[in-house]
């Protein structure tokens, strides 16, 4: 017990008195993460909307593949982008190892399935509540993935924290594929694990605290921002 | 009223639907006239709101047509518009509902503000337009449904049971409404199970029992002595149900 | 109207982000940074936090450090993934440059592998002449022994140890014989919570700092030295490695310079590494 309230003071303690390095950690953290959510989301939302609105063969299956991918080890994703990356591998020559882009690809890989599969859900839902009144009233296909995606916005901004919340807490593809280096690579969950591994728990569970506070302050965020929407129709 | 070239009348011929390998429309033919009122009556399972998803082809037939009086510059189905049993709410508010339906059309963004306004008021929703339309209650959740289809201006108005569960007092204003709509020279279709809301708001009547047209007149001819006997029967509230029997079409009663 | 905006913000920022660290990376392909492949020990004992600001500052070059197991290590720079190698496995690391992957090997520093478990040190490791047999008490009472499991420096130091009795600890491993597949302060974690043995390097014990009532009880055996080598990638092999650059670090490691700073990196008053360039 003494250790978790040694981890609480000290992590206030870091806030308060913004630490140089957490602050740069964090910032980092939160740059690759919400980069890599937003390029995510440029590919998912598409994807998506086409596994929900249109029927083609195979469809099922790629459903199902991205439910799996949706539970694929991040260790495993490292590795992967790791061999793509690596000076041995195919796409060595742009030197993207052990840089802040490697580990947005590894996280853009993680979070990709999550966002596409609660996308398809959601428009797959609202589309057959939509259906008879779209189809009514003769609306052309764009408009229609667009009133969709829009009467979706609430629930699709659930998919894109989600998304946020694996890309954020992940730290075993981006320690493979960041190399954890100091200054360059370094965000809050391998700092976490640096920490851990020095022994000082005290620190690394100080660290965990701040990550959840960052991660609860954007869940708010956004939080704040669709109730202040909703409630101008209430 | 109606600026365009009519799309009346429609014209059905031979038309058959079959689903699930059961045939349930059966070789209907008829024609709908403009500024009329048709009621579709018959038990349940007769086909009523089949043909009506068919004429605003929402369904496809198997076989037999449905002819729009065609004109190049006119494409019927944006003279029509539909408002169903249980309304289907954008998940927006009552003005927005409606302002989708004109944006779909093409009407321009500065003339909109005055025609949804318009619509809201003579449907009685001013006090719930900004709310969200799935929080409205039924009745004003099937109002906003004529509402964003009146807004349109449509020809023809086609309405499956649109009061079937509603209270009293809704489904009132949902019947002045619809003679509200049918004065400006909309001719409505619909299906309803009331008898007494029939006899109110009807013009002509068709009388349908599995997947056919039994009887088809105009109100006061069916409503004083129906020629066929089915629609006797049902009008006699005797024909409740319907039992399938594998040799013969039609049913005893 | 917020959302839409929130979203376009988002993706255009993410784009120009991913876009930006890809520009960077031309920027100045010689000199500026390299990438050294390196042990958790150095890592985490803080070696490198003390020694590469002031490398920097002289040189204005920026090592970037991965830290993995040396075994790792060697692995990344065989794929060309690292300008320069430190680890500390002697054999590893000429098979390395024989193969023709590294130009040449150095001494750069050493320290001594420690045997540590609880201080009431239940095999009595502590009465024992050699790490050898300090080893076969722990066999012989069957007490925890935690072992890296991970190919790294220390892990193959350790099994060369238990090798030498002729032993293979590995048949009882998950009994008494734990195999962590960890790096060197996870495994001291777990060593404390299991109260167990295991062997660390001097570095990384001094400077853990949860080590509760674990302590040192075996120390000074000549088998126990643990030598660090450097080595630059070699650039024929791969020519995306900067090797002017990796040469200067290398050199300067070497220098008297840098070796005096190696000497005077402590921790608690302790001095973690023994500087030993010919």
């Amino acid at each position: 017990m003494n250790d978790l309230w040694q981890a609480f003071f000290k992590a206030i303690s870091l806030v308060v008195t913004l630490d140089d390095k957490l602050l740069e950690i964090v910032f980092l953290s939160l740059r690759l993460s919400l980069s890599a959510v937003g390029i995510a989301l440029l590919i998912a939302l598409p994807f998506g909307a086409v596994l929900a609105l249109t029927k083609f063969p195979g469809r099922r299956i790629l459903i199902v593949i991205i439910n799996v991918f949706m539970g694929l080890p991040p260790v495993v994703v490292g590795l992967f982008v790791y061999l793509l990356l690596s000076r041995s591998g195919p796409f060595g020559v742009f030197g993207l190892l052990f840089t802040p882009s490697a580990m947005i690809i590894a996280q853009v890989i993680l979070v990709v399935p999550i966002v596409t599969a609660i996308t398809r859900q959601v428009l797959e839902e609202l589309h057959h509540e939509y259906d008879e009144l779209l189809r009514s009233l003769d609306v052309p296909w764009y408009r229609k993935v667009t009133a969709l995606v829009w009467d979706a916005r609430f629930s699709l901004s659930t998919a894109a924290l989600a998304g946020f919340g694996r890309a954020i807490s992940e730290v075993g593809a981006v320690m493979i594929v960041g190399g954890n280096i100091d200054h360059l690579t370094r965000v809050m969950t391998t700092a976490i694990a640096l920490e851990a591994r020095k022994g000082d728990l005290v620190m690394a569970l100080a660290l965990g605290l701040v990550l959840l506070a960052v991660a609860l302050g954007i869940n708010l965020f956004a939080y704040s921002i669709t109730e202040t929407v909703k409630r101008r129709h209430q | 009223m109606i600026k365009y070239p009519s799309i009346l009348p429609l014209k059905i011929e031979s038309l058959n639907y079959e689903a699930g390998g059961k045939q349930l429309i059966k070789n209907i033919s008829c024609e709908f006239n403009q500024g009329k009122r048709y009621l579709l009556l018959g038990p349940n399972g007769a086909g009523k709101t089949l043909l009506l998803r068919l004429c605003h082809g929402l369904l496809k037939p198997k076989s037999g047509k449905v002819m729009w009086s065609l004109d190049k510059d006119v494409k019927p189905k944006h003279h029509q518009a539909m408002v169903t049993q249980r309304p289907v709410m954008l998940r927006r508010s009552a003005y927005a509902n409606i302002d989708y339906a004109l944006s779909v059309r093409g009407v321009d963004k500065a003339q909109r503000p005055d025609m949804i306004n318009a619509v809201i008021q003579r449907t009685g929703l001013t006090r719930v337009a900004h709310k969200l339309a799935t929080v409205l209650s039924l009745g004003e959740q099937q109002r906003l449904a004529i509402a964003r289809a009146w807004v349109l201006k449509p020809q023809v108005l086609f309405m499956d049971e649109p009061t079937a569960s509603l209270d009293p007092p809704a489904t009132h204003s949902i019947e002045e409404l619809i003679h509200e709509i049918s004065a400006e020279g909309t001719t409505v279709i619909m299906t309803c199970h009331d008898l007494g809301q029939a006899k109110r708001l009807a013009t002509d009547v068709l009388f349908m029992f599995r997947g056919r047209i039994k009887e088809m007149s105009s109100a006061d001819a069916f409503f004083t002595g129906p020629q066929n006997d089915l629609a006797q029967a049902f009008l006699d509230g005797q024909l409740i149900w319907w039992k399938r029997r594998p040799d013969k079409d039609d049913v005893q009663i | 109207m917020i959302n839409r905006f929130v979203f376009r913000a988002l993706s255009l920022a993410s784009v120009l982000v991913l876009g930006g660290y890809g520009s960077t990376l031309y920027a100045d392909e010689t000199k500026s940074e390299i990438t050294l492949a390196s042990t958790t020990s150095t890592q985490n004992s803080g070696l490198f936090d003390y020694l590469l600001p002031l490398f920097k500052e002289q040189t204005g070059i920026e090592v970037h450090v991965v830290a993995v197991g040396t075994g790792a290590a060697l692995k990344l720079a065989r794929n060309g993934d690292a300008d320069v190698l430190m680890v500390h496995h002697k054999t590893s690391e000429e098979t390395f440059v024989s193969e023709g992957y590294g130009v040449e090997r150095f001494d750069v520093m050493y320290n001594d592998f420690v045997l540590v478990g609880p201080d009431n040190d239940p095999s009595g490791v502590k009465e024992t002449e050699t790490i050898v047999d300090a080893l076969g008490e722990i066999k012989a009472k069957q007490a925890i022994f935690l072992s890296r499991g991970d190919d790294s420096g220390t892990n193959k130091r350790e099994l060369e140890l238990w090798k030498a009795n002729g032993d293979n600890p590995k048949t009882a491993s998950g009994s008494w014989y734990r195999e962590t597949g960890s790096g060197m302060g996870a495994t001291l974690n777990t060593a404390v919570a299991m109260q167990g043995y295991t062997l660390s390097d001097r570095a990384t014990w001094i400077s853990y700092k949860n080590k509760q009532n674990m302590e040192i009880l075996f120390e000074g055996d000549e088998r126990l030295f643990n030598q660090y080598g450097v080595i630059v990638v070699n650039p024929e092999k791969f020519p995306h490695v900067k090797e002017e650059a990796a040469k200067i670090f290398v050199n300067w490691l070497l220098s008297e310079e840098g070796q005096s700073t190696i000497a005077s990196y402590k921790v608690s008053g302790q001095q973690l590494f023994i500087p030993d360039a010919k």
